[in-house]
């Protein structure tokens, strides 16, 4: 297995932690990883992406330009990346911000109201945590609990207090594809 | 006979390169007085500059370092963080202090580094043959402003130890001279005033001292002395800037 | 999973930092620049917890001579940088390495010349290999390629550094400083004081014999017998301390060469042309000074064909063909202000390369 992930929206969205989270978790189910940010004077609001790699072997580059998977949070990051998901592979969009058809044929499109379920549960903030428990469900790529163990290593000390809805939002967002797919 | 004037015991037997009448010869001597009047030889380190007392270490026994030029203040600050236990002073130029070292001067001075700064001020770059300093005075002749300093051309002199004292992390800055015996005492006094600040940990404390430099200033030692009193000290007026 | 094998996720920037303070480092000094920041802010959390100094310095010229200062009294020092601000640095590298003083230099290099961007690059080969400032001088430049090696890596420079009593410069670069990846964090070194072991350090004169850190050295002669004690000691690390990884050196057709973050993508290069068959081998030099001259140069003397990879227009190409000494084609493929090298473009290159 070698799988290439881009996590992509905007800045303050929580793009970096939720690449990062992932990384980590299939880290410590003794995978190989390597964690990406994305470039630029890259501030809140702009574009943000962070690059995944997980392997069951040695990583040699870690660098790619196209993904297999994409989990895609705002309009101007599906401009960007819907072309680049290769055949074949996943694509998680966030349909609250997004209501652009992806016109590719080859590749499996899950929609889910990400920021609006996060504010469901009481934290828009959230909605990146329930696009990767959807990405989490239908990839099944690392386990929830995995996911939900990383937390406390990913987040600094001063958000552990939010590890709780972030773990709710990981869960709804795997209940959602779950439900998409029955 | 009683003795009225000896070589401090810090001072080395070693000729100096200084030009008769220059005054870094006395200041290094008051220098090494109050270091050994304080009793603090065993932990201060010196910072010798690049300009005229480039060789400063060869003329005194402090533990010294050299620094790059403008640097010595940073240097300082290196030493004094790593090791607060240390007194450390730098002895710095013009050149040194207000024209390269611009910026590591205002920063160490606005961090409030708890260091001894002495600042020899002669208007000219000595060492490098004569050149304008940033203190040389409006239509003082230099290498390079030969019919003397032009505030069109050249700018005005930069005003050092004003400029420092706006600064909240600097504690005390003096301007002496050593042109006659009464003010080499003063001088002295400011100096030891300096390095008490450290020891205290006060903060940043400076002496400028307006030193003669009859070479560059195209004058005999005893021309170049009457020049402060009657020229210099009335455009730069001597006194405690700052005192906190 | 016991303890001992716990590894943590980290960029390559922190795990300079935290390396450092395990291998004893109590003083940085630095100014923000990207990509290198999170080394920056790391220290200012970080190094006060262990006691020691963290300064915003006003500029990479101060923040050296901080260094130089703390070096000056038996501190183990650090400073970092990207490209731009590494030339101000140079300044005090020179007087460090004119002084006989150790401190450890981090250049996360980007794409240049002047302002250049931000992406990563490899252009500054040829000021890290050559001294870098003025004067006739060397540094020891260490090229990690990954997390762990970062932290290896620092804990050999602070060693280096103290040994010799030089500079030692870690070169990476904006990915490789940037990128997470898992790193065993070694326990650190108990902390002693360095200057207690250090004999030359300034502790202020108690024997009533000076002592005077210095690089100036005027009259006939001095100083170029000061500096032929420089050679000597670089002689000695030349014969001791060149590090480089090989791979199928003795059984290829193309041998490519690279370091940092090159060096993995012609890894993976290698590994996907051997699988189609494709006889390609590489060598990876860990110091860029000393240079593994030799072991390309044996490579050489079997007639394989060298293909150096770089993100530069072609620098350290310069050391392979004199390791070569004419001996063999050497080729070269580069991408330039701050462009990464492609797998697909390197093996097109191999094709051309046996052809």
């Amino acid at each position: 297995m070698y799988k290439k992930i881009i996590c992509a929206g905007f800045g303050g969205q929580g793009i970096m932690v939720m690449g990062k989270l992932l990384a980590r978790a299939a880290m410590d189910e003794k995978k190989e990883v390597v964690w990406m940010p994305s470039y630029g004077a890259e501030v809140r609001g702009g574009t943000a992406h962070s690059k995944v790699v997980i392997s069951d072997t040695q990583i040699a580059s870690g660098l790619f330009l196209k993904p297999d998977d994409c989990i895609i949070m705002n309009r101007p990051s599906f401009l960007k990346f819907e072309n680049l998901v290769a055949k074949g592979g996943t694509v998680i969009i966030n349909s609250s911000l997004i209501n652009d058809e992806l016109k590719r044929e080859d590749v499996k499109v899950i929609r889910i109201p990400a920021t609006e379920t996060a504010g469901e549960l009481g934290n828009s903030k959230v909605a990146n945590m329930v696009a990767l428990g959807a990405y989490q469900g239908v990839s099944g790529l690392v386990s929830l609990n995995s996911l939900c163990d990383a937390l406390k290593l990913v987040l600094p000390l001063h958000r552990h207090g939010l590890i709780d809805i972030n773990i709710q939002a990981l869960k709804k967002g795997a209940e959602l594809v779950n439900e998409c797919s029955s | 006979m009683k003795e009225i004037y000896k070589k401090s015991n810090i001072l080395t037997d070693a000729i100096t390169h200084y030009c008769p009448g220059c005054g870094h010869g006395i200041i290094h001597n008051l220098v090494c007085e109050v270091v050994e009047e304080l009793g603090i030889m065993e932990k201060t380190i010196a910072i010798a500059p690049v300009g005229c007392a480039v060789l400063a270490y060869d003329y005194w026994k402090f533990d010294t370092t050299e620094a790059a030029h403008g640097r010595p203040l940073a240097v300082a600050t290196g030493i004094k963080r790593a090791r607060p236990e240390l007194i450390v002073f730098t002895y710095q130029g013009d050149g040194d202090l207000a024209a390269i070292g611009t910026a590591e001067t205002v920063h160490a001075a606005n961090r409030g580094e708890n260091v001894t700064v002495i600042f020899v001020n002669n208007g000219v770059y000595g060492m490098t043959g004569g050149q304008m300093a940033p203190t040389t005075l409006l239509s003082q002749k230099t290498a390079t402003c030969i019919n003397g300093r032009n505030a069109k051309r050249d700018g005005y002199p930069l005003k050092v130890s004003e400029m420092l004292a706006v600064l909240d992390g600097v504690c005390y800055i003096e301007r002496t001279s050593v042109h006659n015996p009464g003010a080499v005492i003063k001088t002295k006094k400011a100096i030891k005033k300096a390095f008490q600040n450290q020891i205290e940990k006060k903060g940043f404390s400076m002496v400028e001292v307006i030193s003669q430099c009859p070479t560059y200033w195209g004058l005999s030692p005893v021309e170049a002395v009457e020049k402060i009193e009657k020229d210099i000290i009335k455009k730069v007026p001597l006194g405690v800037i700052k005192d906190v | 999973m016991s303890d001992k094998d716990k590894k943590v996720l980290i960029t390559g920037n922190e795990v300079i930092a935290e390396a450092a303070i395990r291998a004893g480092c109590r003083f940085y000094a630095g100014y923000p620049i990207t990509p290198q920041n999170e080394l920056t802010a790391y220290m200012s959390r970080h190094m006060p917890e262990a006691g020691g100094v963290f300064i915003q310095a006003e500029s990479e010229l101060a923040a050296i001579s901080m260094v130089f200062g703390a070096a000056c009294v038996g501190e183990r020092a650090l400073t970092s940088s990207s490209s731009p601000g590494i030339s101000l640095k140079q300044e005090g590298i020179s007087y460090l390495a004119g002084c006989r003083l150790p401190a450890v230099i981090v250049n996360m290099s980007r794409g240049g010349p002047g302002l250049g961007n931000i992406a990563p690059g490899q252009a500054d080969y040829f000021q890290s290999t050559r001294g870098g400032g003025h004067g006739d001088y060397r540094t020891i430049v260490l090229a990690p390629n990954c997390g762990q090696e970062f932290f290896d890596l620092t804990r050999l420079a602070f060693d280096l550094a103290d040994e010799y009593r030089m500079p030692v410069l870690i070169l990476g670069d904006g990915v490789l400083g940037q990128m997470a990846e898992p790193v065993k964090l070694k326990p650190g070194i108990k902390y002693e004081p360095a200057h207690q072991k250090k004999e030359w350090a300034l502790t202020g004169n108690k024997t009533g014999k000076p002592k005077i850190i210095r690089s100036l050295y005027l009259g006939q002669g001095v100083l170029e017998k000061h500096n032929l004690e420089l050679k000597k000691l670089y002689d000695k690390i030349e014969q001791e301390d060149v590090r480089s990884e090989s791979f199928y050196v003795d059984d290829s057709e193309v041998v490519l060469v690279a370091f940092g973050i090159s060096s993995r993508i012609c890894k993976k290069v290698m590994q996907e042309a051997r699988k189609e068959g494709v006889k390609v081998g590489m060598i990876r030099p860990i110091t860029l000074w000393p240079y593994p001259y030799e072991i390309i140069s044996r490579a050489a003397a079997k007639k394989v064909k060298f293909l150096v990879v770089e993100m530069n227009m072609g620098q350290m190409i310069e050391d392979v063909k004199l390791a070569v000494g004419g001996k063999a084609e050497v080729h070269f493929y580069g991408r330039t202000g701050g462009e990464m090298p492609q797998e697909k473009d390197i093996m097109e290159k191999i094709k051309q390369v046996i052809k």
